[in-house]
């Protein structure tokens, strides 16, 4: 079944706040192979996408939409950066849906997730496009 | 560094395991198992595990992050994840490269293009970015 179209405009509750680590950092970096950054005081550029993606999390989890994350592709990803983030950080993403459109049995998803420290900072902006096809698990 | 239309940027290699693909399910949150299991990744129509499409635009902005120098001079950084890098469950994993050129500079905002294949396929579409001069 296709989802509601009237979800478009709709913006979710923020995400719980996420501390960010030296921890964290360090083990993102290790992941994609990268030196650290400012004496491991400095996430990657791409470290947003930690907190856009539980935004994601809580959108394909919320009862008005229920999608599983295995019937989702990522269809593109986009970030506006105010500042890299810093361990010490305690950020929250809000996401909003942009707009949905459905065609061919797919869902596609254009969302955009503020992330900002829970003072109101500006860190990021994610946009994402998700695609979701139902079919059997 | 300094940017100039036109200028190539050095290319940048990177190799991608299975086991890179595991360490970056945790370190970004991003347990979606076509990631990590072949059997899923099947049942999904996949021919095998990929990489996070987030994966790849990492590399990208590990790459981006090498021309640049401080990534606090990245305005903006995306891609469209336009086809699959299947990384296989052996010891030697698959390459993903990044190329980049700057298309323009103005009023100290340099646009670059980004190029980056795996298997000599292009993966990423309208992969672009801006940084600061």
């Amino acid at each position: 079944m296709a989802l509601d179209p009237g979800l478009a405009g709709r913006t979710f509750a923020p995400t719980a706040a996420y501390a960010v680590s030296r921890e964290k950092v360090a083990e993102f970096a290790a992941a994609i192979g990268a030196a650290p950054l400012d004496d491991g005081e400095q996430a990657s550029l791409t470290f947003p996408i930690v907190v856009a993606f539980q935004a994601m999390t809580g959108l394909m989890t919320d009862p008005d939409v229920g999608i599983e994350l295995h019937h989702v592709i990522h269809v593109d990803q986009r970030f506006e950066q105010t500042r890299p983030i810093r361990a010490g950080d305690r950020l929250t993403g809000t996401l909003t849906i942009d707009s949905m459109r459905h065609g061919a049995g797919v869902d596609m998803i254009s969302t955009r997730t503020e992330v900002a420290t829970t003072d109101g900072g500006h860190v990021a902006t994610a946009y994402a496009t998700l695609a979701y096809r139902e079919g059997p698990a | 560094m300094t940017f100039e239309p036109g200028q190539q940027l050095d290319p940048q290699s990177y190799v991608v395991t299975r086991g890179d693909l595991v360490r970056y399910a945790g370190a970004s949150g991003d347990f979606n198992p076509i990631h990590w299991s072949d059997r899923v990744a099947a049942s999904v129509g996949l021919p095998g595990v990929i990489a996070h499409g987030m994966y790849t635009l990492a590399l990208a902005g590990r790459a981006l992050t090498t021309w640049v120098g401080d990534p606090a001079r990245v305005i903006s950084v995306g891609a469209r994840f336009t086809k699959p890098v299947v990384v296989p469950d052996d010891d030697v994993g698959t390459t993903v490269e990044v190329t980049g050129v700057v298309s323009s500079v103005d009023d100290g905002v340099a646009k670059i293009d980004l190029t980056v294949t795996s298997a000599g396929v292009k993966v990423l579409g309208m992969s672009k970015a801006a940084v600061r001069c």
